[in-house]
């Protein structure tokens, strides 16, 4: 897919959410002589579920009035236009509610790659678009380049592996890709900050934000009671009992959206060798535990395959699979199937803990191949 | 690059002679218009001197005008005045479903405090029937509140039928004013208003400053509390450089408002029939009906216009998808879906709100620039 031409003045719409990486990219592409647009999402009213954490001021939370207030200075700062666009209709519809209904369907969902796949590179690139910018600009860590050889834009991992964000961008199409701009790839956050405090930016030593941005001190399963009951929608059926793989009945728990797989602390067991969550059953309500043995997996198949680097993979392709954010990654064979949109992860060594809901981002060193959900 | 300012509903620019007033009242009259002394006595002529002006544009008595911080607390005033003086236990309000935020917000807080409010709804014109206000009224309305322009689409409600109505039931009537006065003509006994909203920085006064007129024998308890400004009815020193500036504001517009709503309203039709003749799908919301003569409020279909504002503005172009008070909503207009627009069309609808600096070069590059973006918004969304 070729570059498409430009015309000189088109602007770049940098996603700037009051933090120190977006904020270092405006700075840094209009200091490289680019015509910026900056852009906050609002994606979620933290007002709206008063009973999560009512004290605390929206610090580290997404979307707070702080947060678009330090955007909005930032851009004074660098001296760009600047907009808040709304998106919580969206954001909503195709994060919070797909999180939702994943835990109450016994799996862990990623919902930062849905926002990813739905909503900063969808969403935001159709209102760059609408507003004449033919490029994005994210504060992401991760790396795009376009291969002559395959015609393809790929991605490859941050410099920075530390701060390496790819595991939560392989839904990302060519097409976004070949408009998007990671200008953080390259750079270690040391790096970054040191910018952002050379250009006098008032985030410079802002903290980092968390990983779910609308669920408040990562405790989802409040937020998930808090979420339910504002929709008015009774919980049902959440309790359910605790069994082992050979169907001994341990226990009873609070609902199958406070266990995920491989889980082993809040289940209110006691018994002579460590207990894990092994796999959790939405129709029977029922907590499978076992031993950490009982969690290894040696094969499992990856689905909605999104291919990023490679067209796809007709004959086994070996990669490196990362099954988590936290996974350091593993060697394996990936085998096509019947299905294109399917792909056969066979580990060397099995794996701890392949959990549903989860996505599966293949590596061949820093390229990112591709990659799909668990299950 | 230029920028064009097709905000003036959201607010207007201070007005060269209004600002040289304001000024040099700024710099010299410093007194606290109590004060006893030569200060003092100077402060309050040029308050007195500010009252009667406001008064001359709306036909009252000076002695009826009160001044406020602004329409906001004008129309806060009113409904908490009015309906507290009442002193009923089961008092009832009527206000109509495209109020501004400042009536419907005080109207939601009585609620809280145990009064039944009936919101009327509009026609598609985006008037309000005064039959309805007829049948709405109860033993227990102690006042009916109906806007006298609306700030979106600028159509003027029907108040002096809807006064006569509410008098034969004994019943106040308020009217908030603050996209009325200085766009059309205002007077308070032709109208039959007993409380009236104003807002400085609407008419080329600056912000913060406004007024609320309310006919002599209109029970008002006051919402505030503290010394014997403006006759009880609002304490706290008045502002007086800024009430000064609201004086010859009103008197500004006094002296230019035939004129001047001539041509505002030639330049609306020509922005009208331009868009409407040039960019298929668009329509004029609320265009049956009575309007002040510089707003109009147009719809583009399957265009968003939160993205067509962003849009404009890099053009150079200052509009609007309504109230500057809701920017950054998620739900459509109130107002615009009162009318019995679609969820959709109203997301896709623009205020235009014409004033002082508005040229009719400034309309047609208004005109090109709104084609262009409403051709690439429509182009890419079919490739979407």
């Amino acid at each position: 897919m070729p570059q498409p031409s430009m015309p000189e003045s088109a602007p770049i719409a940098v996603a700037m959410s009051g933090g120190v990486d977006s904020s270092t990219v405006a700075g840094l592409l209009v200091r490289q002589g680019h015509k910026i647009v900056g852009m906050t999402m609002q994606l979620w009213n933290q007002r709206r579920l008063p009973e999560l954490a009512p004290e605390t001021s929206g610090h580290g939370r997404c979307c707070s009035l702080d947060d678009v207030y330090d955007a909005r200075r930032v851009a004074e700062q660098v001296g760009i236009p600047y907009y808040v666009v709304n998106f919580e209709k969206q954001f909503e519809e195709q994060v919070v509610q797909p999180f939702v209904d994943e835990y109450l369907a016994g799996r862990t969902p990623v919902p930062c790659t849905l926002c990813n796949n739905y909503i900063k590179f969808d969403r935001f690139l159709e209102m760059a678009d609408s507003v004449g910018a033919h490029q994005i600009a994210t504060g992401h860590y991760a790396r795009v380049r376009f291969c002559d050889a395959s015609g393809r834009y790929q991605l490859l991992r941050a410099r920075d592996a530390s701060k390496d964000q790819t595991y939560f961008l392989f839904g990302l199409t060519q097409k976004q890709l070949s408009r998007t701009l990671f200008p953080l790839g390259e750079m270690v956050k040391p790096e970054v900050r040191e910018l952002a405090r050379g250009m006098d930016l008032a985030v410079a030593s802002k903290g980092d934000s968390q990983e779910i941005c609308f669920v408040p001190n990562g405790d989802y399963a409040a937020f998930m009671s808090a979420y339910l009951k504002d929709k008015g929608i009774e919980p049902q059926a959440t309790h359910g009992e605790i069994v082992t793989t050979d169907g001994r009945t341990l226990g009873e728990h609070q609902g199958i959206h406070h266990f995920t797989v491989g889980q082993r602390r809040g289940l209110g067991i006691s018994s002579p060798e460590p207990l894990y969550v092994i796999s959790t059953d939405p129709q029977t309500q029922r907590v499978v535990v076992g031993g950490n043995d009982d969690l290894l997996c040696g094969r499992f198949v990856v689905r909605q395959m999104n291919w990023i680097s490679i067209e796809g993979v007709d004959t086994p392709v070996r990669a490196q699979v990362k099954i988590r954010n936290k996974h350091a990654g593993a060697q394996a064979t990936l085998h096509a199937t019947g299905d294109p949109n399917c792909v056969e992860v066979v580990f060397d060594e099995p794996q701890r803990a392949v959990t549903p809901g989860q996505g599966a981002v293949f590596y061949d060193g820093d390229l990112v191949l591709g990659g799909g959900w668990i299950g | 690059m230029q920028h064009f300012y097709f905000d003036h509903n959201a607010t207007t620019p201070v007005a060269p002679e209004v600002l040289e007033t304001m000024v040099s009242c700024l710099g010299q009259v410093y007194g606290n218009a109590s004060s006893i002394h030569y200060f003092g006595q100077a402060a309050k002529q040029k308050l007195e001197a500010a009252r009667r002006q406001v008064a001359a544009l709306i036909h009252a008595n000076p002695a009826e005008v009160v001044f406020t911080s602004g329409g906001t607390e004008a129309d806060n005033l009113a409904l908490l005045g009015t309906v507290r003086a009442a002193g009923r236990p089961h008092a009832h309000l009527i206000i109509s479903a495209i109020e501004h935020a400042a009536v419907l917000a005080s109207a939601a807080q009585l609620e809280r405090e145990g009064v039944a409010v009936t919101r009327l709804p509009v026609g598609s014109e985006g008037t309000v029937d005064p039959e309805d206000v007829r049948r709405a009224m109860r033993p227990g309305t102690v006042l009916v509140s109906i806007m006298h322009a609306n700030n979106e689409l600028g159509t003027v409600q029907p108040i002096a039928e809807i006064a006569i109505i509410a008098h034969e039931a004994g019943v106040p009537l308020h009217a908030d004013g603050v996209q009325a006065l200085g766009k059309i003509a205002v007077d308070v006994n032709a109208l039959g208003v007993d409380l009236y909203s104003m807002s400085g920085h609407k008419l080329y006064a600056p912000k913060g400053v406004g007024a609320l007129y309310v006919r002599k024998g209109t029970k008002l308890a006051p919402t505030s509390f503290g010394g014997h400004h403006e006759r009880d009815r609002r304490p706290g020193t008045e502002n007086v450089p800024a009430i000064v500036a609201l004086g010859v504001a009103c008197e500004l517009a006094g002296r230019t408002l035939a004129a001047e709503s001539e041509r505002l309203a030639a330049l609306r039709d020509r922005l009208e029939s331009n868009v409407l003749g040039h960019i298929p799908g668009t329509g004029v919301n609320g265009a049956g009906a009575n309007r002040t003569p510089n707003t109009t409020n147009v719809y583009f279909d399957s265009i968003d216009g939160e993205a067509m504002v962003i849009a404009l503005d890099l053009r150079g172009f200052a509009v609007s998808t309504g109230s500057a008070c809701s920017s950054g909503a998620i739900t459509p207009s109130h107002v615009l879906t009162a009318l019995g627009l679609s969820a959709d069309r109203a997301r896709s609808s623009l205020r235009f709100s014409l004033g002082r600096s508005t040229t009719a070069e400034q309309v047609d590059a208004l005109v090109d620039a709104l084609e262009a973006s409403v051709t690439h918004l429509r182009r890419i969304s079919v490739h979407a």
